[in-house]
């Protein structure tokens, strides 16, 4: 690779140098560090997974030896073009790294990783300029009974499809609100699982009156509607799932209708037997990075300006971190901010194509539309009984949550303080907006040092490497 | 159509790990919760506080829901490990140190900040 030095510490540590360092290669990072490659700056990708392509563009487990994994996915053409001009290029591409955190230096930043699956031999990128497209992650609301081995994740249950060719079971109900669960519905079924119906909170109204920001969606939405009714898949929109049931594994859930303000119906409760449920609602960007580097915030996404800049210089940011709008979008937000990367390390005026700010306005319009549509049901908390588990990782139960409001808490921190929630294995990624919600505030960004689990034996020898330099 | 199937699947040789003790079947380039979940088996970890039954939650390393006992190594993610032949998995109870105590030595599976 031109340029590009990789040696090793005494310490066994592996030390890349570029100029420009893109962490995450799902369709933002990929259409960015194309793009940036061609205009001339010497970039390093890097991902946590052993193959490139994020959520979006999962591949199958090279070991699986897919010979059609296309038959898994959407948008096949659009991925083929991103692997093979990644083929083609001089990116230098680091997989199984888990980025940790990324650290300014002089004259640029040091990004600091984990090796495999293991996570215990670091590395380190420094690179001039840093692009974060570090993607999103499911929304889960807590319910009775969301805790069951048998409910997963919509979007979980998607990975474990598309990268492991494994399903949970034989009758799944796929609930919950959002885009996501049109594809994870048909994807399941055609894979073989009976999917016994898919919930959508939201009404058809609701759409109906964003429809002009969603004309572009029709298409894949009718395409999805069609494969739903191939695979005879029963759709109750204005509906909820309840509770779900079983002592050690999911055998079924509760499902009942939800009125216009989004409280449920008395009287049309009702079971429905199935060992999976997948659930979402929606999803969040990862800002844990981003919010390491000081970037300012908008909302709970990466604020960033016409360029996809943040307000730290040399630091881009571009697709789901920067607010949820689909691949399509990530895609040209990517290609912007690799191309103003590129212009920035070499002096020049960015000149991304034309198309990609066109398809940028029109998809962050219809993403927001999508958003209004698709809210969580209004009144959702009403539906968490007292003995619900809220935070998964310690366990703290809604009605310990309301009890710390009792004794005056207002904010997710002081719960936090005085309940463990969110203070586990996941730092509050799964329960934090529930606690919000149940608290009555809006979710406040969080804080976390690291953007995952650091083995302690690493952050002592990277201590003792800054004392003797 | 199973989804090995419907994605022209040719895997390499399958292997034999073990859950619990009894052998499971594997296939290359499978994730632990991937073996597991073909076996039929949808948990593996019991919770620290009340003892109760988890597994894939998640399936993309963010929750932590999915942690297991993989070779005596308590506390590994299941949806990101993937196997190898000969792997002794095992249902992990609470934090998986119960045993550390005895033995006088705790590998720091889990020493770590975040």
């Amino acid at each position: 690779m031109r340029g590009q030095t990789t040696r090793e510490r005494t310490t066994g540590e592996t030390v890349v140098q570029a100029e420009l360092v893109v962490i995450g290669a799902g369709p933002a990072g990929l259409a960015a560090s194309l793009a940036a490659s061609a205009r001339g700056a010497r970039v390093v990708l890097i991902d946590a997974a052993t193959e490139t392509g994020g959520q979006f563009y999962r591949q199958p487990a090279a070991g699986l030896g897919a010979g059609r994994p296309e038959a898994l996915h959407h948008q096949w053409r659009t991925w083929e073009r991103l692997r093979d001009g990644l083929a083609a290029s001089a990116v230098r591409v680091l997989t199984d790294h888990h980025v940790w955190c990324v650290e300014r230096a002089s004259g640029g930043f040091t990004v600091h990783a984990l090796l495999g699956p293991e996570q215990e031999q670091p590395a380190e990128t420094h690179a001039r300029a840093v692009l974060l497209a570090t993607g999103g992650y499911e929304h889960v609301l807590p319910f009775p009974g969301w805790t069951l081995p048998g409910v997963v994740t919509a979007g979980g249950a998607q990975a474990m499809l598309k990268g492991q060719l494994v399903v949970p079971g034989h009758r799944a109900v796929v609930a919950g609100t959002g885009p996501l669960l049109l594809p994870v519905a048909t994807g399941l079924a055609a894979a073989g699982v009976e999917v016994a119906a898919l919930v959508e909170s939201t009404g058809p109204g609701r759409l109906a009156r964003h429809a002009r920001a969603l004309t572009g969606k029709l298409p894949e939405g009718a395409g999805h509607a069609a494969r739903l009714l191939r695979h005879r898949v029963p759709v109750l929109t204005r509906h909820t799932v309840v509770r779900a049931h079983g002592d050690t594994r999911l055998t079924g859930v509760t499902v009942a209708a939800l009125d216009t303000a989004g409280r449920v119906r008395p009287g049309t409760e009702r079971q429905v037997p199935c060992d999976t449920l997948a659930v979402g609602h929606g999803m969040l960007p990862h800002t844990d990075l981003a919010e390491g580097l000081g970037c300012g915030l908008d909302g709970l996404a990466v604020a960033v300006d016409a360029e996809q800049r943040t307000d730290v210089p040399g630091v881009w940011a571009a697709g789901e971190s920067t607010g949820i709008g689909g691949a399509a979008l990530a895609l040209a937000e990517g290609h912007i901010a690799g191309c103003s990367a590129a212009a920035h390390l070499r002096g020049t005026v960015p000149g991304p194509a034309p198309a990609a700010f066109k398809a940028r306005t029109k998809l962050r319009s219809s993403a927001a539309a999508l958003d209004a549509a698709y809210a969580p049901p209004a009144h959702w908390p009403e539906q968490v009984t007292d003995d619900t588990v809220v935070c998964r990782c310690e366990e703290v139960t809604a009605g310990a949550v309301r009890d710390a409001l009792d004794l005056g808490a207002g904010d997710e921190r002081t719960v936090k303080l005085l309940t463990r929630a969110g203070m586990g294995w996941c730092q509050g990624r799964m329960c934090q907006t529930a606690v919000a919600g149940l608290t009555g505030c809006p979710p406040a960004p969080s804080r976390r040092s690291f953007a995952r689990p650091v083995p302690l034996g690493v952050l002592a020898r990277h201590h003792t490497q800054e004392e003797l330099s | 159509m199973n989804p090995l199937e419907r994605a022209g699947a040719r895997p390499g040789p399958a292997f034999t790990v073990t859950f619990d003790g009894r052998p499971v079947r594997a296939l290359p380039g499978q994730t632990v919760a991937a073996v597991l979940w073909a076996a039929g088996v949808t948990s593996w970890r019991a919770t620290r506080g009340e003892g109760r039954p988890r597994g894939v939650f998640c399936g993309i390393g963010v929750c932590f829901d999915c942690l297991v006992t993989v070779n005596d190594r308590p506390n590994q993610r299941a949806c990101l490990v993937p196997v190898r032949p000969g792997d002794v998995i095992g249902t992990q109870e609470g934090t998986g140190h119960a045993g550390a105590d005895h033995e006088g030595a705790d590998d720091g599976g889990d020493s770590r900040a975040g």
